[in-house]
């Protein structure tokens, strides 16, 4: 405390000196306010982006396993899958999904779907919107919470019910603002009534099950009502593409066994399929690779957030220099009054110091405000996180204390008798 | 402790006993001193003259501890500066020693109050402490009414007057002055001396070092150096 109360006029010094050459300080403390708000806005950014990218992860769920059918690259000359005319046949069984329920241990359930564009039309209102025929458990699977009326259920499945469930956003498609369940909507052929709503998010960089106007019917109703066939006419005529399944969701009774579960599934599945036309995503080790991903990101900011804070300092140390050389003749007074060298050290190490967080403290303001504004204006999601508040400005402070030191030093080193003699 | 124990008199403030300070040039050894021995009472006043190159200046360095003698012995208050470190060096110009410069030396960007605290801050005094003392010490200058002033606001005389009271800030057991009248007009020089008189008169040691023999007729004892050396010595009060 006494210390302290010691250290005080010093203190006031520094503030002093910095406040005498307003414009000069300003200019120096600019290269530590920019280094500071870069490294709380890039991070705040990044860690926005990852945020979003693992949410969407981790609704997959990370016991979970994902497989889809992918149309195959085209190949030259012919095709080993059966093609008539124009009609091309890939990706998942229904045999599929049998086969991997039946012999890979560890599954808890697996949630076949499929996944058709259709026509779809209330009224005047006309949409194409995506059929996700599929099973009650589906809703369980990526977890959808319900918003109005109910979900699919297994009674549906037996009876082959009319009904389908949409998702917030083809609800506002579709149905605009009027009273949804029990409204009847037309599906290409087929008439069906809306008995649920369930809540749709945004994809992200992860490519999710589901996409944001979705509509949900039975598995058998849609088998029944649209085969699994879906033609198009395209500028060379007609051309069909027959796929059973769109989406296999396998899920593994525990964390542990996912990894060897899509093992599993991908060495049987590439023994029944001669062709590459389907994905496995493990959400799982998406989760791991987003994670690495952002490790990564985050060593290459704090490189240059290292780089830029260093700027500041050398500037800092820059001008320091040329006030040491400046106030030769103060410091040889000082001396020559009495004063050891470690006081004069510290007079210029609080002097940068004051620089360093001063320019430190604004940058943490700047450096708030820009994710701020950047969620603002392009509604890109940020996180300010508090440990880069921290680390920032104790960096900043660190770089006043390092690149005032050597100014400092040589200050204090100074022979009085050259120094008072110093003109 | 050793120092004290050689420390012959508690009355001389000052002491040199055979003082000998040598330069590298080059090859060459410069003898700026070449052995010198005095002691100064305590309570005394004393001129120290000599021509440019006579080793004046570092005789002021030395007995302003900001130099060290190359041999030889300096007591200044019972202790031998020849055998301290930097920072003990420091702490006895802060206690023992009171500099008055030839060009005043204040700190342009601190008011008289602030220059006159100055030495009181490095010694830790506290807020109160150090504005009472430095208004008890302008007072005594006759700067009381010049306080919150910048030095570039004060004529020469004034700021010199600024200096003698952070000289006196410590209470220290002597006062150096460097041609204290360099940089004045001679009416002013006349008030400045008399001020040291006043001093000398109040119980302070008071050495001015000079190249003006009408300042050092101030002084009650004259010494004059020559090329390193003791040329001669006069005055009152020599042993």
């Amino acid at each position: 405390m006494t210390r302290l109360f010691i250290m005080w006029p010093f203190i006031q010094l520094g503030l002093t000196d910095v406040w005498r050459h307003k414009t000069r300080s300003l200019l120096t403390m600019l290269g530590v306010v920019f280094g500071v708000a870069s490294v709380i806005a890039m991070l705040a950014v990044g860690e926005g982006a990852s945020l979003q990218a693992r949410e969407s992860i981790k609704r997959l769920g990370s016991q979970n396993i994902l497989l889809s059918s992918e149309k195959p690259p085209a190949d030259e000359g012919g095709n080993a899958n059966a093609q008539q005319g124009r009609l091309t046949i890939y990706g998942l069984l229904y045999d599929d999904e049998t086969r991997i329920r039946e012999t890979i241990p560890g599954i808890e359930l697996t949630v076949p779907a499929r996944m058709v564009k259709r026509n779809t039309r209330f009224g005047e209102r006309q949409r194409e919107l995506r059929i996700v025929e599929t099973i009650p458990e589906w809703f369980d699977v990526v977890q959808r919470p319900i918003l109005a009326g109910r979900v699919l259920k297994e009674n549906d499945l037996r009876t082959h019910a009319n009904v389908c469930v949409l998702t917030a956003q083809g609800a506002r498609e579709l149905l605009a603002a009027k009273e949804i369940i029990g409204q009847r909507i037309r599906i290409g052929a087929g008439m069906f009534e809306v008995v649920g709503i369930v809540k749709n998010d945004g994809g992200g960089s992860v490519r999710t099950p589901d996409s944001e106007a979705d509509v949900y019917i039975p598995m058998t109703t849609g088998k029944k009502m649209f085969g699994d066939t879906s033609s198009r006419v395209s500028s060379g005529g007609m051309e069909g593409e027959r796929v059973e399944l769109g989406q296999i969701i396998v899920r593994m009774t525990a964390v542990e066994v996912v990894e060897a579960g899509s093992t599993a599934i991908e060495a049987m599945l590439k023994r029944f399929h001669k062709k590459q036309d389907y994905k496995i995503d493990v959400p799982l080790t998406l989760l791991r690779e987003a994670e690495r991903t952002k490790r990564t990101f985050n060593i290459v900011l704090g490189a240059i957030a290292g780089i830029s804070l260093l700027v500041g300092g050398i500037g800092i140390m820059n001008i320091m220099l040329a006030s040491v050389t400046e106030r030769t003749k103060e410091i040889g007074i000082r001396r020559a009054i009495g004063a050891r060298r470690s006081r004069i050290v510290i007079q210029f190490l609080i002097n940068t110091c004051v620089l360093s967080i001063g320019g430190g403290l604004v940058g943490l303001m700047v450096g708030v405000l820009i994710p701020f504004i950047i969620t603002w204006t392009t509604e890109m999601p940020t996180v300010v996180q508090p440990y880069s508040l921290a680390l920032a400005f104790g960096i900043s402070a660190g770089v006043g204390i390092l690149f005032g030191l050597y100014p400092a030093m040589r200050a204090a080193s100074l022979d009085p008798i050259e120094a008072l003699r110093h003109e | 402790m050793k120092t004290e124990h050689l420390h012959p008199n508690a009355d001389e403030v000052v002491r040199l006993d055979d003082v000998k300070r040598y330069y590298q040039v080059g090859d060459e050894t410069v003898h700026a001193l070449d052995g010198v021995s005095f002691s100064i009472r305590k309570g005394s006043y004393w001129a120290i003259m000599g021509p440019s190159g006579s080793g004046k200046s570092t005789m002021l360095n030395i007995l302003g501890c900001l130099d060290r003698p190359s041999e030889g012995a300096y007591w200044l208050n019972g202790v031998n500066v020849a055998e301290m470190e930097d920072n003990q060096l420091s702490d006895h110009r802060l206690r023992n020693l009171g500099f008055i410069f030839q060009s005043f030396h204040l700190i342009p960007e601190l008011t008289v109050r602030e220059n006159i605290e100055v030495p009181m801050l490095y010694l830790g005094l506290s807020h109160g402490e150090r504005a009472r003392k430095a208004r008890d010490l302008a007072d005594r200058v006759g700067m009381s009414h010049r306080l919150r002033h910048l030095p570039s606001e004060l004529s020469g005389g004034q700021r010199q007057r600024v200096a003698v009271a952070r000289a006196l800030a410590n209470d220290p057991a002597v006062l150096l002055a460097d041609e204290p009248t360099g940089n004045l007009d001679s009416a002013t020089s006349v008030q400045i001396m008399a001020l040291f008189q006043e001093l000398y008169e109040q119980g302070k040691t008071v050495i001015v070092v000079t190249h003006e023999s009408d300042i050092a007729q101030y002084a009650k004892v004259n010494l004059i150096l020559k090329d390193g050396r003791i040329a001669s010595m006069r005055g009152e009060g020599l042993g």
